[in-house]
């Protein structure tokens, strides 16, 4: 990824890693995974965890309503002007992959108004297994499955699971009720990722919030190197 | 010049956030104005005639070099709703980013400093096409062909419409957009003589007032 050019004329073209007055940009990270699965509640979980420490931004990119920005306003997990929704056009993964203008205007936006910051979470409207992030808008990004969309997810693999640099498998509390065999989970992501990091999470129990939380600081650790 | 170059600033597929609107499609499909394949026909004549014809004169004016700035106030002249004119900026702003991402361009750079949020849609379209060498009919039919193409791939999410009808749609449309693409750049030669009152500025009332009211909706697919 060529982060580094350096563009002459007013406002960034893509993934370029400085802002048009030379600034360091945000790091990007982006959340994907099917419907359900639990991205807006992690991405609220995250922004309880790292407010304190770091200067904190989300775009949502809700399908058809304002749904997701407004549960992450309603929780109060960052001031209103610090939460900017996207609309997707009935094609989350268009938004996030194929055409992510609206995206880079979202975050650069951001950037120009609450900034500066040093992170900026994108989170991708309810997908299926194969919506990915284009590289030209985020730096990282978390697939988010669940242990009730079916324990046989990771294997079935796709690009979300094989592919994100973070693989997060939430709700682990569900599990005994569901029937899913969360070791058979680890095993088949084990497989399908070989050394990328895969995180169980219950947002209920708290278990895994503070794993999430620290691979964001090491990407973050990493960016600002 | 490479005319090929009017097939990519063309194409569906061309990043420039053009998936996330309908054209009034959606607005239109809710109050029962589209129903099939035969009424999006007829709404999809009276976007061409109207707001297409308007935004190909801006376009081909733009590539004639006609002052960007005069034609980014004649667009918004043209545009009673605010909620269009917000949802044409932020299309200039997108494809901005895309055209100089893929034809870079002085002049482009020089629209995208003076509008940061972004200029409307149609004039950046017109620059786009002068920094890809194209021509002022280029750029009219690319500005006509959208202004019905949008509406019409909404249309085939919005209603389940069959595709094929939907495309036999903008076939059938085609002999008009040729025409409407005459009209404008016709239009843009009389921009060069007499300024840009000479724009045409035919207008589709309902497409304006039902912008306004979809803008306002709770909930909804598209941005507009």
């Amino acid at each position: 990824m060529h982060l580094d050019h350096t563009h002459d004329g007013p406002a960034a073209v893509s993934a370029d890693a400085h802002r048009p007055d030379g600034s360091r940009r945000a790091l990007r990270i982006g959340l994907g995974g099917p419907v359900g699965s639990g991205k807006t509640a992690t991405v609220a979980a995250l922004c309880r965890a790292l407010r304190d420490e770091l200067s904190l931004a989300v775009v949502t990119n809700d399908i058809y309503t304002r749904e997701d920005a407004e549960f992450l306003l309603r929780e109060a997990v960052l001031p209103p002007e610090r939460i900017t929704a996207v609309e997707t056009g009935a094609c989350p993964h268009t938004a996030i992959r194929d055409d992510i203008s609206a995206n880079l205007e979202a975050v650069e936006d951001l950037e120009d108004e609450v900034g500066p910051l040093d992170l900026i979470l994108v989170e991708s409207g309810g997908d299926n297994l194969t919506a990915t992030f284009s590289k030209g808008l985020v730096d990282a990004q978390i697939f988010v499955i669940d242990v009730a969309g079916g324990d046989d997810i990771p294997r079935k693999g796709g690009p979300g699971v094989t592919t994100a640099d973070l693989l997060v498998v939430n709700k682990t509390d569900l599990a005994p009720y569901v029937g899913s065999d969360l070791g058979r989970m680890a095993a088949d992501a084990k497989a399908q990722r070989a050394e990328l990091p895969v995180v169980f999470q219950s947002l209920r129990s708290g278990g895994g919030v503070q794993d999430v939380a620290g691979w964001v600081r090491a990407q973050l650790a990493a960016w600002t190197a | 010049m490479s005319r090929a170059a009017l097939l990519v600033l063309a194409d569906g597929r061309f990043p420039a956030g053009g998936h996330a609107h309908s054209g009034g499609a959606e607005a239109a499909v809710k109050a029962g104005r589209i129903t099939g394949a035969a009424s999006l026909e007829s709404f999809c004549r009276g976007r061409l005639h109207t707001a297409g014809l308007v935004a190909a004169s801006l376009a081909a004016s733009a590539v004639l070099g006609v002052d960007p700035m005069a034609l980014d106030a004649a667009a918004d002249a043209r545009t009673p709703s605010p909620a269009l004119r917000v949802a044409g900026r932020k299309l200039g702003r997108q494809l901005m980013r895309a055209a100089r991402a893929t034809w870079p361009s002085g002049e482009l750079d020089a629209l995208a400093r003076e509008f940061p949020k972004g200029a409307h849609q149609p004039v950046v379209l017109g620059l786009a096409a002068r920094a890809a060498g194209l021509e002022a009919v280029d750029a009219a039919y690319c500005a006509a062909y959208e202004s019905v193409s949008g509406a019409a791939s909404a249309t085939v999410r919005l209603l389940s419409l069959d595709p094929f009808d939907a495309t036999g749609v903008l076939a059938r449309l085609a002999p008009e957009v040729d025409r409407v693409a005459d009209r404008a750049v016709e239009a843009a030669r009389g921009v060069c003589d007499d300024g840009v009152d000479a724009l045409p500025a035919a207008s589709a009332p309902l497409l304006e007032i039902a912008a306004e009211l979809h803008a306002a909706w709770p909930v909804r697919l598209f941005a507009s």
